[in-house]
């Protein structure tokens, strides 16, 4: 799953994951600062391995680990030295789904559908519309790449790439994407939908290669990712045939 | 070489309008569950109300990371109070405990406008407004948050609130029965989202009273 870092317009960086699994069953995406996402990750890192080591059966579920989460971003704005992200975190803990989000100060909030940056306002009026209990994966996925077909056509600095993420569980998932943005660092659109045995996190690539999308499936047992591919899109609009054909000398 | 200045706030206004009407046995605390950004809006579904001991209950907007930690730290306080005195705070002594949180935070405060309702021990409704550094008062009813400008108005010719200047001292409860403190409560929060970016979606109205607490809500326009 390749993602770019970008450092302010170059693609700087081009095998960069911005979604990872967070113990048995959630997973974090994070849009902004990718060092400050990788510290992220070494705290989360501790926080699970010292769960685990407790032994006792029990393990951190999606809502834990916002809960944490959301302490840290305060904690750390608190001191006025901010960790620069917008977190997803998603994920299914016997059979219940969650999907949240919190901000670099600490705002935080649960829904069926979240989106960083340009998402909220591109995306999520979509998911707001067409989001509903029971969708299937299969709707699921269509809606989501009706959201990142949008922001690929709105967004002067997304690519038509697409990962998902999928993870397996009893009775609900979780559906959660992610468009690259190689210009302004990525964007996160998740959607929270019930359906039997999966939780998926999608994620749009960037590469030099702006044509593939890939799906990875996170189950109980392991990873599986899908082999990238693109999103349909159409530019045969007439009004974008000889477009320079009512302005004389222009180009 | 000019000194680079912090481009980022730690506060965010994430907007919303409290409510709250103390009654002879009763008191109703209500909120809308919009949380926005700017001009966005972040969520429909988002509760303000928090119940900090059996005949306390808050209601607080303004920036929600401030509020969330804010209730939390009210409530741990509180289960401490329980160890120790083994007995839920009063509605009278929440306020205080409030009041001093808010002033610990004097110069970096919690961007939070509350107002907290509840029963005192002669189950009589009582409601304490805010201001974000702990400047309170008790009263008969408020409104806080960015809808307050248009409710407090309405509020004061309903429920002509007596001035605290007159002698003797007045009682603070409207005489206005509970059905009808409800009705009033869900026609304010129809007005304020008429006018007001910030309130709309949905209104959360709980009633403490003899009885309980009870919950209840109420669809309000979405633009």
């Amino acid at each position: 799953m390749m993602e770019t870092g970008s450092y302010g317009s170059t693609l700087r960086y081009k095998s960069v994951e911005r979604i990872k699994p967070v113990g048995k069953h959630s997973l974090l995406g994070a849009s902004g600062e990718l060092s400050d996402f990788q510290e992220l990750l070494r705290y989360l890192d501790e926080l699970i391995l010292y769960d685990n080591m407790w032994d006792d059966g029990n393990s951190m579920g999606p809502k834990e680990v916002h809960n944490y989460l959301t302490r840290v971003m305060y904690n750390r704005r608190n001191k006025f030295n901010p960790l620069w992200n917008t977190l997803v975190l998603g994920g299914v803990k016997n059979g219940q789904k969650y999907l949240g989000t919190v901000t670099m100060i600490g705002v935080h909030f649960e829904d069926n559908h979240v989106a960083t940056g340009f998402g909220n306002h591109l995306a999520r009026p979509i998911l707001r519309e067409e989001w509903h209990e029971n969708l299937s994966f299969e709707d699921g996925v269509k809606i989501l790449e009706k959201c990142m077909r949008v922001l690929l056509y709105r967004d002067r600095s997304a690519v038509n790439k697409l990962q998902v993420w999928l993870s397996i569980h009893t009775l609900h998932f979780v559906l959660l994407f992610q468009a690259i943005d190689n210009l302004r660092g990525d964007r996160l659109y998740g959607s929270k939908l019930d359906v039997t045995d999966y939780v998926f996190i999608i994620l749009p690539l960037l590469r030099l290669d702006p044509t593939l999308s890939q799906i990875a499936k996170i189950t109980e047992e392991g990873v599986t990712i899908s082999q990238p591919y693109s999103l349909k899109t159409f530019w045969g609009f007439s009004a974008f045939q000889n477009p320079t054909v009512g302005a004389e000398g222009s180009w | 070489m000019t000194k680079q200045q912090a481009n980022w706030s730690p506060y965010d206004n994430n907007g919303g309008s409290c409510v709250a009407i103390a009654g002879a046995d009763y008191c109703v605390i209500a909120a809308d569950t919009r949380m926005s950004t700017g001009y966005n809006i972040l969520t429909r579904d988002y509760s303000k109300i928090c119940k900090l001991a059996d005949k306390s209950v808050m209601a607080s907007s303004g920036f929600q990371a401030d509020v969330r930690a804010l209730q939390k730290q009210l409530a741990a306080r509180h289960s401490i109070y329980q160890h120790q005195h083994n007995k839920q705070m009063s509605c009278p002594a929440m306020a205080q405990l409030l009041s001093n949180t808010l002033y610990y935070k004097r110069f970096f405060p919690y961007y939070a406008f509350n107002v907290l309702g509840g029963l005192d021990n002669e189950g009589k409704g009582c409601v304490f407004t805010y201001d974000a550094v702990g400047s309170y008062e008790k009263v008969g009813y408020s409104a806080q948050g960015s809808g307050s400008t248009l409710i407090m108005p309405v509020l004061d010719r309903q429920l002509k609130s007596p001035s605290p200047l007159l002698l003797p001292a007045q009682d603070a409860v409207t005489p206005l029965s509970e059905a009808e403190a409800i009705d009033l409560v869900k026609t304010v929060f129809v007005a304020a989202t008429e006018r007001d970016i910030y309130t709309g979606d949905k209104v959360e109205i709980v009633v403490l009273n003899a009885d309980g607490i009870h919950r209840e809500y109420m669809d309000l326009r979405k633009d």
